[in-house]
């Protein structure tokens, strides 16, 4: 498979500052840009803030002219079924495939959820994700989830 | 638009005369002119006729250079207590203009010019512009701030005398700034070494650097690095030049570096520097690092003696290889101000600016010092900027720049730090001087 298949994520590098959050989403949202998941890890100098949205390029230029430092990453959308154990057997399948994954979260998607993953070696992952049945979503696919 | 290498450089002088002076000739000239200020301030200033006393030293007993060390020393406080026209040596009638400090804490610092001194001043930053190649057919665009701050106008008076043209922008605004430097074709610019990077970074991110025509930078007002330096002048291709001054002095035009880049030539006719052991105020070898004290030989408005400057540097008496023969102080240590001692180790502000600078890219050159007291321990926190080249979304591995840059600047300064990633362009860029230590201790 192709990198057809990887969708584009927005990440920011956020001071612990008060207020800074709410600051780059409102240069997200007066830019029309809409985020479909996120998720935001800290440390104790500093956060990093990991965004799906409806147009990855578009909200880097916003956050860009606004002066927020914004950058595009290869990451890996998958549907995960509300069935116990469906994540599990995503997961064994990664692992047999000896990948690394150096992060992941996941977001409600309709009837069912669907996880973010970041790895070194996106293209394997969609190729293993797809051989063993899940669905990998399409960058289009991710960008209007939920919409 | 176009750096000029060493060996295509073609040195000229505004003032050949004067700057290539033998060491003999010029001592008399300041023997002659130190003679006449110190009877001038003795019977014009009480400040100074007071001191005097104090000390025993009358005019007759100073007959040449080599007596300066009887005079009494002039400190900032000195000035504070006297402001705003305390020191004046000539009628208020006779002051033209008047300049002070770019301002830190409390009350400013005033100075005052007789309009033969604005003259002065501005024929030293003409002497500077000619050093750094410039000619009466090239625009300057000024971008020090205009007002009390002398960078400014002090630029603005140098253009003036040497028939160039001046392009009076003041700080701030980086986007109209360099809009102006396009448009109005500058072929030199001066401000802070902060402002300057930040300019060379913003045209570089603007990709307007093939469309102006800049060939010379003058920078001062700050001590900066020659990493800084070269960085500036790789990235918009042109010479930078350092500028030393202080509005007590004069303002820039105090000394100004040549394209050898080997310290600063004082144009020491008008402004006569000792450098002083900061122990005991003796005078340091050649070489040696000490305390930078003026004395304003020429000065009419608000003539100083022995004006103790705080900035430590070390003096070079030897000719240069630009022909001048007018001394050489180094680029600046840092202030006896801005050194800290932390965990009873010096440190310098500028010495973390080299060590950033030599990671190569990996962390941009701007930086705040903050000096905490936790536990009765000195705790020093360095906030550097993350670049946009080497920011990533994984935390490992920005945990592991940042122990990078822990480990370089441990190695730099002697003592561990702790280092906080900021967001790219977020520390301050100065426009007058750039504040790089915040120090919380309460000592």
């Amino acid at each position: 498979m192709s990198l057809n298949n990887t969708v584009q994520q927005l990440s920011v590098f956020l001071e612990n500052r008060a207020g800074r959050l709410d600051e780059v989403l409102k240069v997200l949202a007066e830019g029309g840009v809409n985020i479909v998941a996120l998720s935001l890890a800290d440390t104790s100098d500093y956060g990093m803030l990991r965004m799906i949205v409806s147009d990855p390029h578009k909200g880097r230029v916003v956050l860009k002219d606004a002066g927020i430092t914004a950058m595009l990453t290869d990451v890996v959308a998958f549907r995960v079924s509300h069935d116990t154990g469906s994540l599990s057997k995503a997961m064994h399948q990664l692992v047999e495939g000896e990948i690394n994954i150096e992060y992941m979260y996941a977001f409600a998607n309709g009837e069912d959820a669907a996880a973010v993953l970041k790895s070194d070696e996106p293209v394997r992952v969609v190729d293993i994700l797809l051989g063993s049945g899940f669905k990998v979503y399409s960058a289009d696919e991710a960008y209007t989830a939920n919409a | 638009m176009a750096k000029v290498l060493l060996e295509d450089w073609k040195e000229q002088y505004r003032d050949e005369k004067i700057e290539c002076m033998s060491r003999d000739e010029m001592s008399a000239l300041q023997s002659e002119k130190l003679v006449k200020q110190v009877k001038n301030v003795y019977e014009n200033v009480p400040f100074y006729r007071k001191k005097m006393d104090d000390l025993g030293v009358e005019p007759g007993d100073i007959k040449g250079i080599e007596d300066i060390h009887k005079l009494p020393f002039t400190t900032k406080e000195d000035l504070r207590d006297n402001y705003p026209f305390g020191l004046l040596a000539v009628p208020r009638e006779k002051i033209a203009r008047v300049q002070g400090t770019s301002g830190t804490t409390g009350k400013l610092t005033l100075a005052a010019y007789t309009e033969k001194d604005v003259d002065t001043w501005g024929e030293c930053v003409a002497r500077g512009l000619v050093m750094a190649g410039l000619t009466s057919a090239d625009r300057i665009h000024v971008c020090y701030g205009y007002g009390l701050f002398t960078g400014g106008m002090g630029l603005d008076l140098g253009a003036r005398a040497l028939g160039a043209m001046a392009i009076p922008m003041s700080s701030g605004n980086t986007k109209r700034q360099l809009m102006c430097m396009e448009d109005f074709g500058a072929t030199a610019f001066g401000c802070t070494p902060s402002y300057a990077m930040y300019l060379a970074e913003a045209a570089q991110e603007a990709g307007i650097i093939d469309r102006l025509q800049i060939k010379a930078s003058i920078n001062g007002a700050e001590p900066w690095t020659d990493e800084m330096r070269l960085k500036i002048e790789e990235i918009l291709n042109i010479n930078t030049f350092d500028i030393y001054g202080l509005c007590e002095i004069t303002g820039p035009g105090v000394a100004m570096d040549c394209i050898h880049h080997k310290g600063l030539h004082v144009y020491e006719d008008h402004f006569y520097p000792e450098l002083l052991n900061p122990a005991d105020q003796s005078a340091c070898a050649d070489g040696e690092t000490g305390e930078l004290v003026f004395t304003t030989l020429s000065k009419e408005g608000m003539p100083l003696l022995r004006y103790r400057t705080k900035d430590l540097t070390s003096i070079d008496r030897s000719p240069c290889e630009c022909g001048r023969t007018l001394p050489r102080i180094q680029k600046f240590t840092g202030r006896t101000d801005d050194m800290k001692v932390i965990r009873g180790v010096n440190v310098f502000p500028t010495q973390v600016e080299a060590a950033l600078l030599s990671m190569g890219g990996q962390v941009a050159p701007h930086y705040l010092l903050i000096v905490d007291r936790e536990n009765n321990l000195d705790v020093l926190t360095v906030m550097v900027e993350v670049t946009e080249e080497h920011f990533s979304d994984e935390i490992r591995k920005m945990e592991a720049l940042k122990e990078r840059v822990g480990a370089v600047l441990k190695q730099a300064l002697g003592v561990s730090v702790r280092v906080k990633l900021v967001e790219p362009k977020t520390i301050q860029r100065s426009e007058g001087k750039a504040k790089r230590v915040i120090d919380n201790r309460s000592l």
